[in-house]
């Protein structure tokens, strides 16, 4: 986490753009940018900048937003559900549907459905997330009008609306991952599928569905939990484009505008968060391989 | 019996899903869901220049005078001014009943203030206060501004339609600091502003100020009667044109202020939306130069880029449709008060003859110009490449660099010279109404270190500027502009290259937009409440 402070902090001081000359706006002159940097603290050496920051962090605060005027754990709170609710959906659409994809894929391999299914996750991998948004909701939203275009429904405002609100975005963002997951799950399960004791199971009488379910996906299950938790930066990314999409007031859009304005505060305290998740997503999938395969033991 | 018991019991559970997806019912109040050019951040419109800051104040404060459709200042707060024999007093008498949202009156006070604030801040609002002597407060409801000589600027520069604008406050928020953004948002204006419920990157939101008192004439410009029709305004930050546009076609948005020209077809097509032309002045690209470093520190080559461009490349490459463009040599907005063509005769027509021969009468040395591209707003990107070829063909080395306009916005205020990062020229576009006479453009200031980036330094261009302010006739004014123009021949500072229209695309139940160079949310209405 420390390298990640210590590369956004850079990174972001090493990138064209002021602050705030983007706050003075256009008519302002070269005093009033001036003024304005001094208020926001620019005007001090970087590393005098980066010593307050991180101490600031380290007591949990992360400062206040440039532009906004509130504070950035404020401004993130705000943000968390859209995004988490978007990320749930779209994991557990991604993963129902991408799991007996594969399987299927696996099982009639070589046969007109594995083509089909490899087919279209090549596809889906391939076309951009922002196309695929499009192309929903010119379909869904105004050829048919059955979902809205845009926006986001909090929960507290009624299930239906925090429903209707979802659907297109985590489909959108579902297909990359449904993409990923199958792939994999369909080459893990080839591997186990030949495998001796899937042949001693079948040579006992044991019916195919759970001779799949219990000694074939089980044991292939190891790299498809692996991949669902890398798969969580591609969520992160398309979290980002499809918020933007969407009009989701989430942390990706936030993100966006974030860097767009140059707002420091915000950016660094939003990747130092994406960095949190993404190493604790990949924790609780290693620990879940205890679970899936009881050789493995840290 | 089964089988009806099924029927009802299925009913049921599909009304009960049916009522759980569908959205509830509208509330009985009128909400307009707008989408603006970009997302408010920054709420304090007398510290910052920010178009979007703008029309927030013009939501929620309300302005001594105003511009009307013809261009011309009238009382907006007031109820009557008096300019002294010797023009050296002007008299302001607040109308009665005028309230802040809290409730409490508006008093001269509290407008004495806020012309302070606005005056240390506003390019116009300085070159004002460098006039006045004191304002002093005579009653609740009348005060004085005394000059210490004559200005013609007490009214223009009050009643100045665009950033920044002299917004009223009241006397405790006004006594912030300039340089400090205020944190109280009570304001006097039709609208009140609903902090609890703004999300930057979500929405912000106004509703109807019940005690607001228009005015009794009818709207006209961004003056006369300011009557609130809607509950309230919503605007919606949608960043993505395609997205916006969509959810205008779908009916989630009623009103979008800004959309991109080449999507227009698109809502043409549409029978339940239209498009509104409201600002008559429209808006003005710019080509800037910087005058610090060479080639365009010699004013014979800044000469040379007049000559070699014409605007129609530069409007046709961007906006395209001849309806949304106008070709105007005037230095001051076509349709202004102000317009002229004087001394413009032969310039901005291509002629690269001309433009060659300035070229080689000055020794340019074939360094390249560092030209600004930003690439990620509609509306400026095709300008720079347009100006690249234009000015290789009148024989100019050009490398032009291409950035996202946060980038260029950071770069241009850097003095430096282009190899360490300094910068040539860049293009821009500006609302017409903030370049209605040679102090307001800011541009035209010739100030040196004074002036905005590029900092031109030209005496000659300073003392018309300062003729401009002083005179009060406004024949003599006019006479005064055409100097300037003239004088910008000679010494460019920028060059304009011509006048474009965005029209507001709203859905057809949107009524009573009003024509203004800003969009402002008083007279309309939304049928179907």
């Amino acid at each position: 986490m420390g390298v990640v402070a210590v590369v956004v902090f850079l990174l972001l001081r090493l990138t064209a753009g002021d602050p705030a000359a983007i706050i003075a706006g256009d008519n302002a002159t070269t005093q009033q940018v001036e003024e304005i940097r001094g208020r926001l603290g620019l005007d001090r050496p970087i590393a005098q900048q980066f010593v307050i920051w991180l101490g600031n962090v380290l007591r949990g605060d992360f400062g206040e937003s440039f532009f906004f005027k509130k504070q950035v754990a404020d401004l993130i709170l705000d943000r968390l559900e859209p995004t988490l609710a978007l990320s749930i959906f779209t994991l557990v659409l991604a993963v129902t549907a991408a799991v007996p994809l594969g399987a299927l894929a696996a099982y009639r391999r070589a046969t007109w459905i594995d083509r089909a299914v490899m087919g279209l996750s090549v596809l889906g991998f391939s076309v951009p997330v922002f196309v695929i948004g499009y192309a929903l909701i010119y379909l869904f939203a105004i050829h048919f009008a059955w979902l809205p275009v845009q926006g986001y429904q909090r929960l507290r405002d009624g299930i239906g609306g925090f429903l209707t609100h979802l659907i297109l975005p985590s489909v959108t963002l579902a297909v990359i991952y449904v993409a990923l997951i199958a792939r994999i799950t369909r080459a893990s399960m080839l591997e186990v599928l030949n495998a001796d004791h899937v042949r001693t199971a079948r040579a006992k009488g044991l019916a195919e569905l759970p001779v799949l379910l219990r000694h074939v996906l089980r044991n292939a299950a190891v790299p498809i939990v692996t991949v669902i938790g890398l798969g969580v930066a591609l969520l992160i990314g398309g979290v980002v484009v499809t918020e933007s999409v969407y009009s989701i007031p989430g942390l990706g859009r936030l993100t966006v505008d974030a860097v767009l304005a140059r707002d420091y505060p915000t950016v660094q305290a939003v990747i130092l968060l994406f960095s949190v998740v993404y190493v604790l997503i990949n924790l609780v999938v290693d620990l879940t391989y205890t679970f899936l395969d009881p050789r493995i033991r840290y | 019996m089964n089988r009806v018991r099924h029927f009802s019991v299925g009913s049921l559970l599909s009304a009960a899903v049916i009522a759980a997806v569908l959205p509830a019912p509208a509330l009985a109040q009128t909400t307009l869901r707008v989408v603006m050019h970009s997302d408010l951040k920054i709420v304090d419109p007398i510290w910052t220049t920010a178009y979007i800051s703008r029309n927030h104040g013009y939501m929620i404060y309300d302005t001594l005078f105003a511009t009307d459709a013809k261009g011309e200042i009238r009382p907006q707060m007031l109820d009557k001014y008096d300019v002294s024999a010797d023009k050296l007093t002007y008299t302001l008498t607040l109308r009665e009943g005028l309230a802040w949202h809290d409730g409490t009156p508006v008093t001269a006070e509290d407008c004495a203030a806020s012309i302070k604030r606005w005056g240390a801040k506003d390019s116009m609002g300085q070159k004002l206060m460098s006039f006045v002597k004191e304002i002093a407060v005579v009653d609740p409801r009348t005060f004085r501004i005394v000059l210490k000589e004559q200005t013609g600027l007490v009214l223009s520069a009050l009643g100045k339609p665009s950033s920044n604008v002299p917004f009223m406050m009241p006397k405790r928020v006004a006594e912030t600091d300039p340089s400090t953004q205020i944190s109280d948002f009570t304001g006097s204006g039709p609208f009140i502003f609903k902090k609890d419920e703004w999300k930057p990157g979500d929405k912000a939101v106004y509703v109807k100020n019940p005690q607001y008192k228009p005015r009794s004439e009818a709207p006209s410009g961004l003056a006369g009667g300011k009557v609130v029709k809607l509950d309230r305004v919503e605007w919606r930050a949608i960043a993505d044109h395609q997205t916006a546009i969509n959810a205008l076609l779908a009916g989630e948005i009623d009103y979008i202020e800004s959309p991109p020209h080449d999507l227009l077809p698109v809502l043409r097509q549409d029978a339940n939306v239209k498009l509104v032309d409201y600002n008559p002045l429209g808006f003005q690209y710019t080509f800037r130069f910087n005058t610090l470093h060479k080639p365009f520190d010699n004013a014979k080559i800044r000469q040379a880029v007049l000559y070699a461009f014409n605007q129609k490349d530069f409007l046709e490459a961007v906006i395209g449709d001849a309806k949304y463009y106008k070709i105007c040599k005037s230095l001051f907005p076509c349709g202004s008060p102000l317009e002229s063509t004087k001394g413009m005769d032969g310039l901005l027509d291509s002629n690269f003859d001309k433009a060659k021969a300035l070229l080689k009468e000055a020794g340019y040395d074939g360094t390249p110009v560092v030209l600004m591209q930003s690439t990620d707003i509609a509306v400026l990107t095709n300008l720079a490449p347009v100006a690249k070829s234009l000015m290789e063909k009148a024989g100019f080395k050009v490398d032009m660099q291409s950035m996202d306009w946060q980038t260029l916005v950071s770069r241009r205020a850097k003095k430096d010279p282009p190899a360490q990062g300094g910068w040539n020229a860049f293009l821009t576009g500006w609302v017409a109404a903030d370049m209605l006479n040679p102090v307001m453009t800011g541009f035209l200031n010739a100030g040196c270190d004074k002036a905005m980036f590029g900092w031109p330094c030209d005496a000659e261009m300073e003392k018309r500027r300062d003729q401009f302010a002083r005179e009060t006739d406004p024949k003599k004014q006019k006479a005064i502009a055409e100097a300037a123009q003239v004088r910008l021949t000679q010494y460019p500072t920028h060059i304009h290259l011509g006048q474009w229209y965005q029209p507001i695309a709203a859905r057809k139940s949107v009524e009573g937009i009003v024509t203004a160079p800003v969009p402002v949310f008083w007279n309309v209405d939304k049928k179907g409440r």
